[in-house]
Order: structure tokens, then sequence, then C-alpha cells
């Protein structure tokens, strides 16, 4: 019985490395907190600036999918002699929606009259603000919404109404229906101010008018200097194809066809890189905070040469000891990590909620923000885990 | 050492400490031991008493595998020492030898009883199991009561014998104490004593050092040491009564085998 041939150390479960890297952190509560502070700082910093991009660019998407990316815009081209641009004819609209497959048809055209809050501004005062003259489906085609009253239809676009765009209702002054302004000598009654239109965004700097009264009354020559066109999804190339040859047969050239939606699908792109110069500020927190770690390991380690050598009194191998110590590396940097992520993810909710945008925070983000830690942890818990398993385990019998 | 694992009877079990010419120099030419010759049997209570600085504590680490010689061989429950790696004298500790401190070194903010377990901890056995011992252990050295409490909440007396509770725990082939009455007033060193002696008498080996003449003189042997040499060996008188004189118990040291004068405190 005593001469047992085979003297083999035990290995320790899971639940025990965990304990006995644990077991100096329950007495030291304030070290552990302020050791696990500077990762914390560092992976919040990373959270906070990755989340908050991939917020903004949530946001854009959400609005993209709102407005769709099936609308196509027909613009006159520029003659590649004369430079000068090429009118569509008047009933573009009209062939635009005869091709298979387009679902919604709007225009509008360039008026020759200005808009003023009254007679008695001079007219040489136009504030920017284009008159256009806008047909009824125009709404429709852009998914615009109004802000208040209510858009041009057959009826009101017979007579002198307007719909003003949210900028040119700012600069005019106008507030809400039924007041008036004054277009090419006669006044007009506000019958709505829109939203902002992402996909068409110089109509907010325009006042819009029916077209039969833009034709009747404020000279218009009736040729659209926009067409807005939206299909299915399916047949949006097929469309795209087809436009130049219905809208002018001859000069298919001359017709410009733009997706509008390609400048936002862009912009959220851009808005998902994040500052690479925020994100490094948090990767130096993180390097700093690993550095905090390794100093309280190593302080640890000093102080509890007495348990180190009672441990390998009781039997543990040098390998215990080390894993003892990289398990309390890892705790501390865990924690901090895990406190990061909380922080990190809990600034990006302040951002989201006080800009009106929604809360996303990338699942990559935390799983790299937590392995980097992991990983600083590991690196600075090995060399003080090394001296700890170095040390001499006679240690224990001096008296403390 | 084979033939002993075949063959059971006790008169072939070898001894639980064997140490033949053990020499333990420090860098720096220190020599804390020279020579020291010492033979343990199953079953045996022995004090080491000596002069300070004499060689005790190195003693008891080289004894208890803690730290090797520089010559000489070392045989603990049949392992030669020497022959086995940083990870095997580990296990060894583990299964074979039990330590008591003159400071306890009991884990601050832990329960007397997971204080005790933690002795198991490196011995392969379920948590469960380990806490289940322990409250066993703690029982046997009267402190059935304190289980709950951490070591602040307990007294000099009653933390040494939570460290020989965890010391015991695993059953050890052999218990080693370096002054464990030292830290204690006379009443607990008393009680501590008596808790040696009785474990002794359950068949624990166990080997004390201590300052202390009176509770040197109350052990079946003693062996004295003087300037890292054995200088008087009262001998083995285990259950196999080889009687006095170990092999080189006073060799060389002829006229110090009287009463020793710098072992008075
Ligand atoms: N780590 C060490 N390095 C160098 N010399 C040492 C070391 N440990 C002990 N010594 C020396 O070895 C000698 C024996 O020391 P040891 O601790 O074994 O004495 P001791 O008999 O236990 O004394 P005490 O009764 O005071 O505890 C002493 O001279 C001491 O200075
Ligand atoms: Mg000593």
């Amino acid at each position: 019985m005593s001469g047992r041939p085979v003297l083999r150390p035990a290995r320790l479960g899971p639940r025990d490395i965990l304990h006995t890297g644990a077991s100096g952190m329950r007495s030291r509560p304030m070290r552990v907190v302020l050791s696990a502070l500077g990762i914390a700082i560092g992976i919040a910093t990373m959270i906070a600036v990755v989340g908050i991009s991939a917020s903004s660019k949530e946001q854009l998407l959400r609005e993209l999918d709102k407005l769709g990316t099936n609308m196509l815009v027909v613009t006159p081209g520029t003659d590649l002699l004369t430079g000068k641009s090429v009118p569509m004819p008047k009933d573009a609209a009209g062939r635009v929606a005869r091709i298979t497959g387009v679902q919604h048809v709007g225009a509008t055209g360039s008026v020759p009259a200005t808009v003023r809050r009254s007679e008695k501004i001079p007219d040489t005062i136009t504030g920017g603000i284009q008159v256009q003259a806008a047909t009824d489906e125009l709404l429709t085609t852009l998914r615009g919404t109004m802000r208040t009253g209510t858009f041009l239809n057959s009826a009101t676009g017979k007579y002198p109404s307007v719909v003003l765009g949210d900028v040119a209702a700012g600069r005019l002054g106008i507030t809400s229906p039924g007041q008036r302004v004054f277009i090419g000598g006669q006044y007009f009654t506000v019958l709505g101010i829109l939203d902002p239109l992402p996909l068409a965004p110089d109509i907010a700097r325009s006042a819009l008018v029916g077209w039969d009264v833009a034709t009747g009354r404020l000279g218009f020559d009736g040729r659209p200097t926009a067409v807005y066109e939206r299909s299915a999804d399916a047949s949006v190339d097929r469309v795209h194809d087809l436009i130049p040859r219905t809208v002018s047969p001859r000069t298919p050239r001359d017709v410009g066809v733009s997706d509008p939606s390609a400048g936002l699908q862009a912009k959220a792109a851009t808005e998902g890189a994040f500052s690479s110069l925020l994100l490094g500020l948090g990767g130096v927190a993180l390097l700093v905070g690993g550095v905090g770690v390794a100093n309280t390991m190593i302080i640890s380690v000093l102080e509890r040469r007495y348990e180190i050598g009672l441990r390998r009194s009781i039997g543990a191998t040098r390998g215990q000891i080390r894993g003892q110590f990289v398990t309390e590396s890892l705790l501390l940097s865990g924690l901090g990590g895990a406190a990061g992520i909380v922080l990190g993810g809990a600034a990006t909710a302040v951002y989201a909620v006080s800009s009106g945008i929604p809360w996303v925070i990338p699942a990559w983000a935390v799983a790299g923000g937590f392995g980097a830690t992991l990983a600083i942890g590991t690196v600075a818990g090995l060399y003080p885990a090394v001296r700890a398993s170095r040390l001499s385990p006679t240690l224990a019998l001096h008296s403390a | 050492m084979s033939t002993a694992t075949l063959i059971e009877p006790p008169a072939f079990e070898p001894p639980v400490v064997r140490l033949s010419g053990v020499t333990k120099e420090y860098p720096g030419g220190v020599a804390a031991l020279r020579g020291v010759d010492l033979t343990v049997e199953r079953g045996e209570l022995l004090a080491i008493v000596g002069p300070s600085g004499s060689g005790k504590s190195t003693l008891l680490h080289i004894v208890g595998t803690l730290d090797l010689p520089t010559a000489g061989s070392v045989t603990i429950a049949g392992h030669d020492a020497a022959a086995l790696s940083d990870r095997r004298l580990s296990a060894l500790r583990a299964q074979h030898i039990g330590f008591v401190f003159q400071a306890f070194h009991l884990v601050p903010g832990m329960s007397a009883q997971d204080n005790v377990a933690e002795g198991l901890l490196y011995s392969g056995l379920p948590r469960a199991e380990r806490r289940k011992r322990a409250a066993r252990a703690l029982e046997r050295v009267g402190l059935g009561d304190r289980m709950k409490h951490r070591p602040h909440e307990l007294s000099g007396g009653q933390k040494q014998r939570v460290a020989i509770a965890r010391a015991v725990v695993g059953e050890p082939d052999l218990l080693l104490a370096d002054e464990p009455t030292g830290a204690l007033d006379s009443a607990s060193g008393e009680a501590v004593m008596e808790l040696i002696h009785e474990l002794n008498q359950e068949g624990a080996t166990i080997a004390v050092i201590t300052h202390d003449t009176e509770i040197a003189a109350r052990l079946p042997r003693q062996v004295r040491i003087r300037d890292g040499r054995v200088v008087e060996d009262s001998g083995p008188r285990g259950p196999l009564g080889s009687g006095r004189g170990a092999p080189g118990a006073a060799e060389g040291c002829g006229p110090e085998t009287a009463p020793l004068p710098g072992e008075v405190r």
C-alpha cells in the first residue's frame, strides 16, 4: 500500500480550476474592480464606436427599405454635339407608364415663375425656391408623406392651389394649409406641406402646382423635367433598358435614367465604416487595461507566496499553480470585458435613443471584444503565473 | 521497492522515511544538513529538536519533498524522491504527506470546512466527497461546531486544529509539523499536542519539530540535530521494536550526546 507504483497528479475539474482562480479575488473586491476598469473602458469604447456606426447604417438601410430601390428617374439628357439639354416630349410620362412592369409614374416640370410670400416682396427675391408643375401621382410614386394638409389631386390641380416642400415652406414662413403665397402674378392657396423626400431632395425647395394650372396660367410649356417611375423589383433592370427608347425612339441617347437610391446605398456603406481613430483609442485603453491586469497579477503573486507554498505542499503541481493564476487573470479581464460590453452597449443605446435611430450592436463586435479580453487576460497572466509556479514550495514553511 | 509492493507482511514494508547521507548546501556555501541518516517506520511519533539554525526546518523540507538534497538519498513511502519529476513529487505530497505549519496558513475568507477540504483539492476526489471528508476531519479534531467559521473567527488553537484537520484529511502516510505549537499559548499548545498523540495512536506516522523540551520529552522518540547533524536519536520504538541506535545516529559526535545547551529555547 505504501509503495504504490504510480504517482500521477490528479486533474482539476473546470469548477475547481475556477474555484482556485477566484480564490484571490474574493478577498479584494476593490482591487478587482479597479484593475478590470481599464479593460472595461477599452472594450466599451470599441463597442460604442462600432455600435454607433452600425446603428446609423441600420437607420439608413431601414429608410432605404421603406423608400425602395425600385424607383428610376428619367431626366433630359444633354446633346453630345451642342452640350445643351434636350427637352423630353410632353407625353413622356404617359409613354413610361405604358412600359410593362411600371406601376406608378409621376412627373415634375419647371415653371417659369417665382413664388413669394406676398406681392409686396420684389420678384427678384426668390429665396431659391423653384415653382414646378406636378402630376397627381407624384407623391405615391416617391412614397412621400405630407407633414400637413393634402397633396394635389385632379380637382385641386385645376385651381390656383399649391403644395410646398418642407424647405420651401420654411423659407416662405408658411406653417399650415390655408395660407396663401404669390405665384406668377396671382395668389395660390397652400394645400399642404411635404415631409422631406430622400429620393427627390430638390422637391423640398419647390412649390408644386397642378399641371393644368401651370400650363393655363403660368406659361408652362408642358414638357416634364423629371419623370419618376416605380416598377416591380424584378423588372427594374428591364424597365431601365426600355425607358430611353420609349421616351425618345429616335434619339434614345438623349435621355438620362438614374437610380436615386444608389446614393443612399453608398451613404449607408460609408456610415458603416467606423472611425479608425476612435477605434485605435479604444485599443490603447485596452492595452493599458491589460498592463493594469498584469500589474495586479504580479502583486497578487507576491502577496500570496505563502498560499502558493501551501498549495504546493498540499500537492499542487507547477502547472496547476500556473493554471490558477492564468485563470485569475482571465477572470479579471473577462469581468472587465463583460462590463465593457454592457457599458458600450448602453452608450450606443443612449446615442440611438437621443438621435432616434435603431439600436444595433453587431454580434461580431461583442465576440471580437470578448475574444480580445481573453487574449489580453492570457498574455497579462502568463508571466506572473510562471513566476508563481517557480516559487519554491518551501515558502509555506517559513513563518509569515 | 518491487518486492515490497508484491509481498504484504509488515516486516517487508518499506519505512515511511529513509534518509541516508543527506546533505543540503544552500548557494553561498551554507551547509544546513551534513550527512543525515534517518529512518522513520510506520506508526512512529518522533520529535525533531535542536537549537535555532541547526537545520530542523531544512530537514523537514527534504523529508516532505518540498526541497531536494544536494547529496544523499531520500525515500518516502518507498518512492525515491531523486528519481521523480516535479509533477510526480507533487502527486507524492498529495497522496502521502500532510503538513502542519507554525503560521497555520489557512486561506482567509474561506470557512473552516472549505479550508480543510482544500487539503483534498489535488487528490482527484469530487467536491462533494471532499467536503464530506472535511466535515469528518473537523469533527475528529473537535471542531464539529465550527464548520462555517472563517479563520478570523477562530482562536489560534482552533486555527491550528483546522490546519491539522487539513493535513490529515487525506489520510497521509506521514504527517510533518514544523513548530505546530510555536504560535500558541501553553493551554492551546497542550490541546494540539494531545490531538497529535491521539492521531498517532490511531495509526498516523508523525514527525514534530519543536523547541519545547517538555513537549519533546513526552514523545516516544527524539532526534536531536545540531549544526546539520543528527547528534542523538533515541531510535525507533514503533511496532517493529527495533530498539535504539538507528544507523549512524551519533556518528562523529561522541562527546555531544549529553544534554544540549543550545536547545533551551
Ligand atoms: N533558503 C536558504 N538559503 C540559504 N540559507 C538558508 C536557507 N534556508 C535556511 N538556510 C540556512 O540553513 C541553516 C538551517 O536553517 P533551518 O531553517 O533549517 O534552521 P532551523 O533549525 O529550522 O532553525 P529555527 O529553529 O530557527 O527554525 C541556517 O543556518 C539558515 O541560515
Ligand atoms: Mg525552523
